[in-house]
């Protein structure tokens, strides 16, 4: 890790998790680039999901589940619950797996996170709106039914929906947790591209299944197993000189 | 192991068709035959004065069950305000909050058993709480017995409806930095509206064609009432006391009560009927 000169944004330090009795995550200790993608890779169930749902502390809705040690998000331990999750979330972005369109209209999707942070005009709204659904690359194909349901969109359309709804508010940092899993590639091709266009602006965080996405769209990349972070390397070097023999038979398919 | 022959098979298959479609048949045809015979007899019944004007003694012709119309609409009409404002706030908690503590475990049960509760139990129930401490019977006493009927049934829908919204969809929102009663509001109580809607419409339905839990808290009256506090004329006591009677003009108001409260939940149903397909659909 001594390749890395540039700004963290996040810094974990022996973050452990656990769902009840059960350690899900084993002391990972890592940085994260500022506006950089950062990929996770790993087999199911390696904690990689449960890491980065410590990121905006998604994990406290749910009981018995508590992380220990430090994430810092621009110097301040986001774990401590004296800061304010609603802040946090604010702050730290989240792109789901399966799309999430709320049962609303395509515009109040995308105004949802606005309306949150506070009273803003509606010219400022529409134009807020406007700009987040054209980054996210779907402006072309709604601005003319922005008034219709979410739920109408096609599968694709709705996971660049919900990556307009997470960049509306413009947050710092984006996790996107297997945002392609459920899309075709066609669609999946679009959400990589975007993903390399929003990282000018953004923090990105992705959690992958898919090895060649992470080398297509990471600059840094963490490879997960049964909880430990393995080895968290820049992109190229982990895909062709992995420095640990257990992140060599997984990328080539030995196992996992 | 011997196989049997494809002709047994047939006959098999064609005999558990045939025995099926006559139990469904006989289902049916009972329905068919009991809304036959109330619209056959209760419509002739029906007229003007049967909708605008008060009951006549027996005999006295151009009387009409106005007051009881009334009664009955206003009587579920107040029941659903308290059953509805209740059980939808204690759906959200057992779907939002009390998914698995103790306290959601108790009030989840507390409402199945409230549901199985004859409703003769109920209407004795606030005999004894609002009728023996008030001193009278009145619409009050009515509604509240309703609404307790009403209650578990839309407890448990609203509850079985949000939980039909999923968790990712929850999440989503609070990742959006919604405060968690922000986000059961806007998404999941928005997702689920059809579906509570549905529930409530039919638990109206269901309350509105109950007699045993009035005749111990509304009673009945032939006149109207001033207010929701004295007893109150309805439909079903009504019918019952008319069918009840040996005068033929008595019995053929209570087939014409009887046909309007059965179009009136039949109509309520199949609204709720359609509102939950247009939900699927969409």
């Amino acid at each position: 890790m001594s390749t890395m000169r540039e700004l963290s944004k996040i810094s974990v330090r022996n973050l452990d998790f656990y769902y009840g009795d059960h350690q899900a995550l084993k002391g990972n200790t890592l940085d994260i680039s500022e506006k950089r993608v950062t990929a996770f890779i790993g087999p199911s169930g390696c904690g990689k999901s449960t890491h980065i749902r410590t990121y905006n502390r998604m994990y406290e809705i749910y009981k018995g589940h508590r992380a220990t040690g430090e994430v810092i998000l621009d110097g301040k331990n986001i774990l401590d619950p004296a800061v304010d999750a609603i802040e946090l979330r604010m702050k730290v972005g989240m792109v789901f797996q399966q799309p999430t369109p709320f049962p609303m209209t395509i515009y109040d999707n995308v105004a949802y996170g606005l309306k949150l942070k506070g009273k803003m005009g509606r010219s400022e709204l529409d134009g807020r709106v406007e700009d987040a659904l054209m980054r996210a690359a779907l402006w072309d194909e709604v601005k003319e039914k922005l008034d219709v349901s979410a739920t109408a969109l096609s599968g694709g359309q709705q996971q660049r929906l919900c990556i307009a709804r997470a960049i509306a508010p413009e947050p710092e940092v984006i996790l996107m947790d297997e945002p392609c899993s459920a899309l075709d590639p066609v669609a999946t091709l679009k959400i990589e591209e975007l993903i390399d266009a929003l990282k000018v602006n953004y923090t990105i965080v992705i959690v992958t299944h898919n090895m060649q996405q992470a080398a297509r769209v990471s600059d840094y990349t963490g490879f997960f197993y049964m909880g430990e972070l393995v080895e968290f390397e820049e992109t190229n070097v982990l895909f062709t000189r992995p420095a640990q023999r257990r992140t060599e038979d997984y990328i080539t398919g030995r196992f996992g | 192991m011997k196989l049997r022959s494809m002709q047994q098979r047939h006959l098999v298959n064609r005999l558990v068709f045939g025995l099926s479609a006559v139990a469904s048949l006989l289902g049916l045809s009972g329905l068919i035959w009991i809304l036959t015979v109330v619209i056959h007899r209760g419509a002739g019944a029906i007229n003007w004065s049967f909708l605008v004007a008060l009951p006549t003694p027996p005999g006295v012709a151009g009387g009409g069950l106005a007051n009881a119309i009334v009664g009955t609409v206003l009587m579920t009409a107040v029941a659903t305000v308290l059953g509805v404002l209740i059980g939808v706030l204690a759906g959200i908690y057992l779907a939002e909050f009390g998914r698995a503590n103790r306290f959601g475990t108790v009030v989840r049960f507390c409402s199945d058993i409230l549901m199985s509760a004859p409703s003769i139990v109920v209407g004795v129930f606030v005999y004894t709480v609002v009728v023996l401490r008030t001193g009278h019977f009145s619409g009050y006493a009515g509604s509240i017995a309703l609404a307790i009927i009403m209650l578990p049934v839309v407890t448990r829908t609203t509850e079985e409806m949000l939980k039909l919204i999923p968790d990712r969809l929850r999440e989503a929102a609070l990742a959006l930095g919604a405060p968690y009663w922000k986000m059961t509001l806007d998404v999941v109580i928005r997702g689920a509206r059809t579906g509570i809607m549905t529930g409530v419409m039919l638990a109206v339905a269901r309350v509105s064609g109950e007699t045993a839990p009035l005749l111990f808290t509304a009673l009945n009256s032939p006149y109207w009432s001033r207010s929701l506090n004295e007893p109150m004329g309805n439909l079903t006591v009504t019918i019952f006391n008319y069918a009840m009677s040996p005068y033929v003009d008595w019995q053929a108001m209570a087939w014409g009560g009887s046909l309007l409260i059965t179009a009136g939940v039949l109509l309520f149903t199949v609204g709720a009927r359609l509102l939950l397909g247009r939900r699927k659909a969409s």
